[in-house]
């Protein structure tokens, strides 16, 4: 089965800055799992996405123009940050997946694939 | 030639004690909960209705097993016959996946010898089963429905009576549940953390215990006792998990309660204090049986939480009289249960036992420890009641009454009423 993974986490935390030590550490966790996701044939997609400053949101309503606002859809604690869309054999292998992501404090959104036009 | 009540009683024994396990077997062989639920619901319909012409099989079980595999494949030859039909008329409608086949080895002989012979035919099935019912990816009432369901092999009908809950609600409910075992492919599977899953049913029964503990205090009449239920589950657990010693802690706790259910509420539905209760009329069997669970718990040296609160619920149940009762251990043992659990609700029980072991001053001083249940009725409860002893009697009242307006329960408002109007008086 594919599964998506939402990533809400606290975007007010902060980088450490490119050229330092924490910033090697930050990125070697990230690409270690990654590279987890590749070798155990997980790997479907993922990104990460830039702070909710940049989001815009189209709102369509029945019979109505679509309407165009600043902002993400909802205003929350932890913001979606990215995702990944993996394939597990089931529920339980995706939510330890899932457990693994390098975040140390948020909300990870496990949820099914219904269907997806450019699956193999 | 059997009697009806013969077959009536073999009936609900089989649905019970042994349809549970036939659904398990059924739902790893077809790898389709809904599938096997089905299958297992037709065969007991044909139960009922051919027993009382053809008499009860040798072998019920294996009876049981048979039919509802028929129907099974049955099922799965109709659903695939309409497949090819509608993939020759319609090629681009059906999605292509194996999940459907049944597997390929021939179940029937195998598993019925397993059903026949084995001494605890298909534990293994049983307990992917119980693991399903209560995973933590579907919310308690649903892991409470559909083990009650599933595993304890009661009817919608029944589970909604126990539960004092809609019959509709609590179909909605098990159909969701389903819904989401099927689309979010929550799998039938012993996981490496056996022990955290276990907890989570541990728990569930415990729930169910404590509904059924809760609506005995009712006016309701329910046709299903949960308490018994959840004491059938919890033997079962027992059963397949070789007497797991946490396990074990939660059954000889339930039967410990079980044994004073009866004196627990008056005539009038009024509850009474368990330093008021008849003990005379306690069940001594019960709790000697209890009492005899609990030591092959603690002979294991495993302690955990539901050892512990059958220890405190075995201090209760051997004082003859309130006055014998070992407070000092039980306030030991409400202090290395909160070691374990951090719970603030253990806690609170710490400070009641203290206030009896040495009295009200020291009981509220432990109560300062208590944090984060302002919202909870029986802090305030109890709160009150360590006040009135130690003769502030106008704090007390106010406990009470804040206590009165957080409670839902009618027999516990009363009390708490009552409570705060002897407060009240001798404030003079």
């Amino acid at each position: 089965m594919e599964y998506m993974i939402l990533l809400y986490s606290d975007e007010s935390f902060e980088m450490p800055a490119p050229d330092t030590a924490e910033f090697g550490e930050f990125m070697g966790e990230w690409m270690a799992y990654n590279q987890k996701l590749i070798d155990g044939g997980h790997w479907v997609a993922g990104a990460s996405l830039q702070p909710t400053a940049t989001a815009t949101t189209v709102t369509k309503t029945f019979g109505g123009a679509p309407s165009v606002t600043d902002g993400p859809y909802v205003e929350t604690k932890e913001q979606l940050g990215g995702y990944y869309l993996i394939s597990a054999k089931d529920l339980d292998e995706a939510i330890a997946l899932a457990k693994q992501v390098p975040i140390p404090a948020g909300s990870f959104e496990v949820r099914p694939v219904a269907f997806r036009p450019d699956a193999a | 030639m059997s009697s009806t009540d013969d077959i009536q009683a073999a009936l609900t024994r089989l649905a019970r004690e042994e349809s549970g396990r036939v659904l398990a077997l059924l739902a790893r062989r077809f790898r389709n909960l809904d599938l096997a639920d089905e299958a297992v619901q037709d065969a007991l319909a044909t139960a009922a209705r051919r027993w009382p012409v053809d008499g009860i099989p040798i072998n019920p079980p294996a009876w049981l097993f048979t039919v509802a595999r028929n129907r099974a494949i049955d099922r799965l030859r109709r659903d695939t016959t309409a497949r090819r039909r509608t993939l020759a008329a319609a090629p681009d409608l059906i999605q292509h996946d194996d999940a459907i086949a049944p597997s390929t080895s021939d179940p029937s002989i195998a598993d019925t010898m397993i059903l026949e012979h084995d001494e605890h035919p298909g534990a293994d099935d049983q307990l992917r089963l119980m693991l399903l019912c209560c995973h933590p990816a579907l919310d308690r009432d649903a892991q409470v429905a559909l083990t009650l369901r599933l595993v304890g092999g009661l009817t919608t009908t029944e589970i909604a009576a126990g539960l004092l809950v809609q019959e509709a609600t609590l179909a909605q409910r098990i159909v969701r549940a389903k819904r989401k075992i099927r689309d979010a492919g929550i799998p039938l599977t012993i996981p490496a953390d056996l022990n955290e899953r276990v907890d989570v049913v541990l728990s569930v029964l415990y729930l169910i215990f404590n509904e059924g503990y809760l609506s005995r205090a009712t006016d309701t009449i329910v046709r299903i006792d949960l308490v018994d239920e959840a004491i059938r589950l919890t033997r079962a657990l027992a059963d397949i998990l070789d007497d797991q010693p946490e396990v074990l802690g939660l059954l000889a706790l339930e039967r410990f309660h079980r044994a004073r259910s009866a004196t627990r509420i008056d005539g009038a539905g009024d509850l009474i204090l368990l330093e008021d209760q008849d003990r005379t009329r306690w069940d001594r069997h019960e709790i000697a049986e209890a009492g005899a669970i609990l030591l092959r718990a603690i002979r294991q040296l495993q302690p955990g939480p539901y050892q512990l609160q059958a220890v405190i619920a075995r201090y209760h149940a051997s004082a003859r009289t309130a006055a014998d009762t070992d407070w000092p251990a039980i306030a030991a043992a409400y202090h290395q249960l909160h070691a374990m659990t951090g719970s603030p609700v253990v806690r609170l029980n710490h400070a009641v036992a203290v206030a009896m072991a040495d009295g009200p001053h020291a009981g509220l001083a432990a109560l300062e420890l208590v944090d984060g249940l302002d919202h909870y009725h029986l802090y305030h409860a109890s709160r009150g009641e360590l006040l009135h002893r130690a003769g502030r009697h106008d704090e007390a009242t106010e406990a009470f009454s804040t206590a009165i307006a957080l409670t839902a329960n009618d027999a516990e408002r009363r009390h708490l009423t009552r409570r705060r109007d002897a407060s009240r008086r001798a404030q003079g």
